[in-house]
């Protein structure tokens, strides 16, 4: 069980997402950075789909009510409980009582806190995945308590684990970000094109789970036509009437009405998604789905073997 | 004739047309309906759209190719013309008051009375050709000429759930509480969506839909 005692931004219950209604305008949600969220449950030996916490936009405090093993990793942000600070990406022992507090620090927007055991709340629709719009799960705040399943392992054998620096995504504030044409790509003139791939989008501060804002030099459509509505995934790059090019994510409507560009490939969404919000940028390059599926595969892959535990490396909080 | 095109990594987008028109969502809800009823392992789900269906896939377990490999020889033996018969739907509807704000401006726009907006608007059945937007909202057409009108230049920051809403040929009703473009000419209580029924969405994708005046 984990008490909240405080928030200062959003922090939700989010697991791999819900799936099989979207066919009925259900969006998918479910994590902003997904290889972040699986290798927190990873770290605590639960189930890759194991509902977890993502963190963003503010700081958070969590109490302990039993001793239980923890991990947070993600970008933009630290981790300390009761005298010891954690890098991010490490599991650890959080004991009865003890604080465990994740505060904003340097760049990225998303934290998962992932507890062995899992977060255990009902699901709706088959998901434990958070969608406000729609009434499903809520915004966590203080006083809110979270029932924990049953660690898989002695907790003993889940702390100390890290995935290795080189296993993780590249975070960084200026990322180039690769991308599969997009289906309506005739739709804008080759000038178009070259501007998208070439020039640099910032991702500005109307950005959220539904979708990332882009500002830069704007795209616009050629054709004089409207696009009938049609399904959409998260990744889909739309190009609405200005021009400026919005980033669909993991809250994003199931099916959309402007043309789309292009698609963010899988293996690129982690470190897109953590891009920083009002301050950082992106280039786009193009690339093939087969490129795409070979960096997904490697990405994830057998991951676990790469898990490796770790000499103890908290050191004291200040 | 149709076309096959990536919309990313996991996903394919096969498109029928760029058109409204039934017997185009026809052949996305039987290609639809037989690709559920004959599922792959790595598929995610489908959601059929006005004149095209998304494929949603995983690509650890299957590839590009293989998914188009499914979807084409399945658009190869669907018989587009044997359609399950349509569920019609009765919508009990309150036209005007509170909710229905537009519906002056939708008469006066179109040198209608309010009464022959509320008869034309309820005077045909109408196809729900698709779902989006929020959860449970119906994409349903296609209206008389007499009163299409354009959406809103910008959308309202709220529009309350059940209202009755119309926009170009369509007309919707919004299932949650949300922002909203299109104009309003009603209101309806029955419940769109419901997470705790059983069957939780009133509407499915072609469905056949009826507004009755209240």
């Amino acid at each position: 069980m984990l008490e909240v005692i405080e928030t200062g931004g959003l922090v939700t219950i989010q697991d791999a997402g819900r799936y099989g209604w979207r066919k009925y305008g259900v969006p998918a949600s479910g994590p902003m950075d997904w290889f972040a969220y699986e290798i927190a449950n990873t770290l605590v030996g639960n189930a890759k789909e194991a509902a977890a916490l993502e963190i963003g936009f503010g700081d958070v405090t969590l109490r302990a009510m039993c001793n239980c093993v923890v991990a947070v990793t993600g970008a933009g942000f630290i981790v300390s409980t009761f005298i010891w600070k954690f890098p991010l990406w490490n599991s650890f022992t959080v004991r009865n009582g003890w604080k465990i507090n994740i505060s904003k620090n340097g760049n990225g927007n998303w934290a998962y806190l992932a507890v062995a055991g899992g977060i255990q709340v009902d699901p709706v629709l088959g998901s434990r995945s958070t969608n406000l719009r729609a009434g499903m799960g809520m915004k966590l705040q203080s006083g809110d308590f979270l029932k924990t399943g049953k660690p898989t392992h002695a907790l003993e054998d889940l702390a100390a684990r890290t995935l290795p620096l080189e296993k993780r995504p590249v975070y960084n504030s200026s990322p180039v970000i690769a991308v599969i044409e997009g289906p309506q790509n005739d739709w804008f003139s080759q000038d178009g094109h070259d501007m998208f791939v070439n020039c640099e989008y910032k991702v500005s501060i109307a950005s959220d789970r539904m979708g990332y804002r882009l500002e830069g030099p704007p795209i616009m459509q050629i054709r004089n036509a409207n696009l009938l509505s049609e399904g959409m995934a998260v990744g889909s790059v739309q190009i609405p009437a200005d021009g400026q090019p919005i980033a669909m994510m993991a809250d994003c409507p199931t099916t959309g009405g402007y043309p789309k560009i292009a698609n963010i490939i899988k293996a690129d969404l982690p470190i897109f998604a953590q891009t920083p919000i009002d301050t950082g940028k992106v280039h786009f390059k193009l690339t093939s789905i087969a490129d795409a599926h070979s960096r997904y595969r490697s990405m994830i892959s057998g991951i676990e073997s790469e898990i490796e535990g770790i000499e103890n490396d908290a050191t004291f909080a200040q | 004739m149709y076309t096959l095109k990536p919309l990313g990594d996991s996903a394919l987008l096969v498109t029928f047309g760029n058109e409204m028109e039934p017997r185009i969502n026809q052949r996305v809800l039987a290609l639809a309906s037989l690709l559920d009823s004959m599922p792959l392992t790595g598929i995610i789900e489908t959601v059929p759209a006005y004149a095209s269906l998304l494929v949603h896939y995983n690509p650890l377990i299957i590839t590009h190719e293989q998914t188009a490999d499914w979807v084409r020889k399945h658009i190869e033996s669907v018989n587009f013309l044997v359609a399950r018969k349509p569920r019609t739907v009765e919508v009990p509807t309150y036209y005007g008051g509170t909710h229905g704000t537009d519906i002056e401006d939708v008469a006066a726009s179109q040198g209608l009375s309010y009464s022959e907006v509320i008869r034309i608007h309820s005077g045909r059945e109408y196809l729900v050709y698709m779902m989006g937007f929020t959860p449970g909202f119906p994409y349903m057409g296609k209206l008389d000429d007499a009163i299409i009108v354009p959406r809103l230049g910008a959308p309202r920051a709220l529009v309350k759930s059940g209202t009755v809403a119309i926009a170009g040929a369509q007309t919707g009703i919004y299932p949650l509480d949300s922002p909203g473009g299109w104009r309003l000419i009603g209101w309806t209580p029955l419940r769109l969506f419901d997470s705790s029924n059983e069957i939780p969405f009133l509407f499915a994708p072609g469905d056949m839909v009826r507004f009755v005046p209240i």
